[in-house]
């Protein structure tokens, strides 16, 4: 059983290789390079140096999001179409359990998180190896997470490459309870795609064609639309 | 000179620039095999126009499944193509992207060559899937984002002599169609309500430099809200038909005017009109008058080639693949795009 991984819902790139349950290879980087030019040569290289061709490909697991929406639409659109073309099943894992799944190894709450632009974050709260979901992947403003998290009145270990955009805030909120994970644990891997991918079972392959992106947000236009739509309806 | 050879050659073409998700499949460039088209008119409706990050939403819900129809429809397989050819730009940058990482994905995994080809190219070879192009050529594109005036003097090399230096054509006719208080799309509603006109509001034409092949918009389509403005302001109503009909006729009569004389300056032996606006009844009717009374053939593609459609981009990557043209899995979205020569 041959895997292939991606991960590009944020601004690192990382995709993998696992075979019958093994790493055979991985690459994480983040380095300032577009995923529109960058992702599918990734896919390309680590498939060459792993020998393999695409028809060796058993099973396609891609971060859905949440994250930047071009980003993620661009993991999403490389491996829908590699899944659809090849016919082999397509796996779809939250980017927040993905970076989640860095830390599993402790025992308490983990909240990993993505900067959304003006004080707004993208995020979840996980507990423990299981990662069992304590909040549903969402989006929210910062204040609105730490007031989650001060009423869970836990320890809360944080991680991911922007949780230093808001560290400060953290601390200033949360005191002792607020823990930073390792630098070394701040990118998502695809070979966490992949393991989480793995753990359910297979979608059909007819069930590609309906694979969307996980955005956690509608689109801006669309927001102020409805809330025009709810104003003329209250005129009324 | 300009012809290429062709020995039954199938091109995937894939376009996604805007807001229609299309795949085609075209053989030796010049017979449409299949065109799938899913326009997603309707939901942009309720905004007034194109929202991208809508557009690039939809574009992700779609793409397998309209490259999978364009392969039904053509009953064929990965293995009966020998490219895959997608838009590279110009286009909403996000909306590129989903066509772009789709050809790349589908042709790694079958292990064929890309093509990056230029939308406004795709325009004009939309016309080789009609008749023959014959060269020297020239082609006057209009459409929601542009107006140009391009010579060819054979294929593969594209000279823009002429371009908008604000609005495109397009563009006017929604804006001023939304002055009108008309529903999205607009221009397809103004030259409805034109032709049901006798009068015309008097509007100026925008000629520029007297040599220039240049267009200019945004002066008469600021006329047309002055009028509104005026008229509003003075109470009088404004009748809808006569100021469509005023408006069209000034476009109508710049297009053709500097069209005609670029096509006598550069001796051409064909003129076509491309792009959404080219299906524009006024337009194309002055055009076909005009040009049958010089004696120059003119052509312009059926509606649904005339409107954004993957078959034009695989009719325009035929030639650029015999050439030996070959883009590669670093390709990126160009929303920019300028409109080169492959020759």
């Amino acid at each position: 059983m041959i895997w292939l991984g991606i991960e590009t819902a944020n601004a690192p790139l990382s995709v993998a290789i696992v075979k019958d349950g093994k790493v055979v290879a991985e690459v994480v980087q983040n380095i300032k390079l577009t995923h529109s030019a960058g992702a599918m040569p990734a896919v390309e290289a680590i498939l060459a140096k792993a020998g393999l061709k695409p028809v060796d490909i058993d099973a396609i697991a891609v971060s859905e999001g949440p994250g930047s929406y071009t980003g993620v639409r661009i993991g999403a659109t490389l491996a829908k179409t590699l899944a659809w073309t090849l016919k082999k099943p397509l796996v779809g894992v939250s980017s927040l359990k993905v970076l989640a799944a860095n830390v599993s190894l402790h025992n308490g709450l983990i909240c990993p998180l993505f900067d959304a632009r003006r004080s707004n974050v993208y995020t979840a709260v996980y507990k423990g190896a299981t990662l069992e979901t304590v909040v549903e992947d969402y989006h929210d403003h910062i204040d609105g997470l730490l007031q989650r998290l001060q009423e869970l009145a836990e320890p809360v270990l944080f991680v991911g490459a922007d949780v230093d955009v808001f560290w400060e805030k953290i601390v200033a909120t949360l005191g002792d309870y607020a823990y930073r994970a390792p630098m070394t644990t701040d990118l998502p891997r695809a070979c966490e795609v992949i393991r989480l991918a793995s753990e359910g079972e297979l979608p059909s392959t007819e069930a590609t064609h309906h694979f969307v992106p996980q955005y956690k947000r509608i689109a801006e236009a669309e927001a102020n639309w409805l809330k025009e739509q709810k104003e003329k309806a209250n005129e009324q | 000179m300009g012809e290429f050879i062709m020995e039954n050659r199938i091109i995937l073409a894939i376009e996604s620039s805007c807001d229609e998700t299309a795949a085609a499949i075209i053989r030796n460039g010049s017979k449409i095999v299949s065109n799938v088209v899913a326009s997603q008119i309707e939901s942009h409706k309720r905004f007034g126009g194109v929202v991208p990050e809508i557009a690039s939403r939809h574009h992700v819900e779609q793409i397998t499944v309209v490259i999978e129809e364009a392969l039904t429809q053509a009953n064929m397989t990965p293995q009966d193509l020998d490219a895959v050819a997608v838009t590279e730009g110009p286009g909403l940058v996000g909306a590129l992207l989903i066509g772009i990482n789709a050809a790349k994905a589908f042709a790694f995994a079958n292990n064929l060559p890309i093509l990056g080809v230029h939308h406004i190219a795709g325009h004009i070879y939309a016309n080789a899937l009609v008749q023959p192009m014959e060269f020297p050529l020239l082609a006057l594109v209009v459409s929601g984002g542009h107006t140009e005036l391009v010579y060819m003097k054979e294929h593969g090399s594209f000279e823009v002599i002429g371009e908008t230096r604000d609005d495109a054509a397009g563009e006017a006719y929604d804006k001023v169609a939304r002055v009108l208080g008309l529903p999205y799309p607009g221009g397809p509603r103004i030259d409805k309500l034109a032709h049901e006109s006798d009068e015309a509001v008097a509007f100026p034409r925008v000629w520029l430099e007297e040599d220039s092949y240049d267009f200019s918009f945004s002066g008469l389509k600021s006329a047309v809200i002055n009028y509104k403005h005026n008229m509003d302001q003075r109470g009088e109503e404004i009748s809808p038909k006569a100021v469509a009909k005023g408006f069209q006729d000034s476009v109508v009569e710049v297009l053709t005017a500097k069209t005609v004389r670029a096509a006598r300056e550069f001796k051409v032996k064909q003129v076509i009109a491309a792009g959404g606006v080219a299906a524009n009844k006024g337009l194309r009717s002055s055009l076909e008058a005009t040009f049958e009374a010089e004696g120059i053939p003119f052509y312009v593609p059926p509606l649904k080639l005339c409107t954004d459609n993957a078959a034009m981009i695989g009719a325009v990557a035929t030639p650029m693949f015999e050439a030996g043209v070959r883009s590669d899995l670093t390709m990126n979205g160009r929303p920019g795009m300028e409109l080169k020569s492959w020759v």
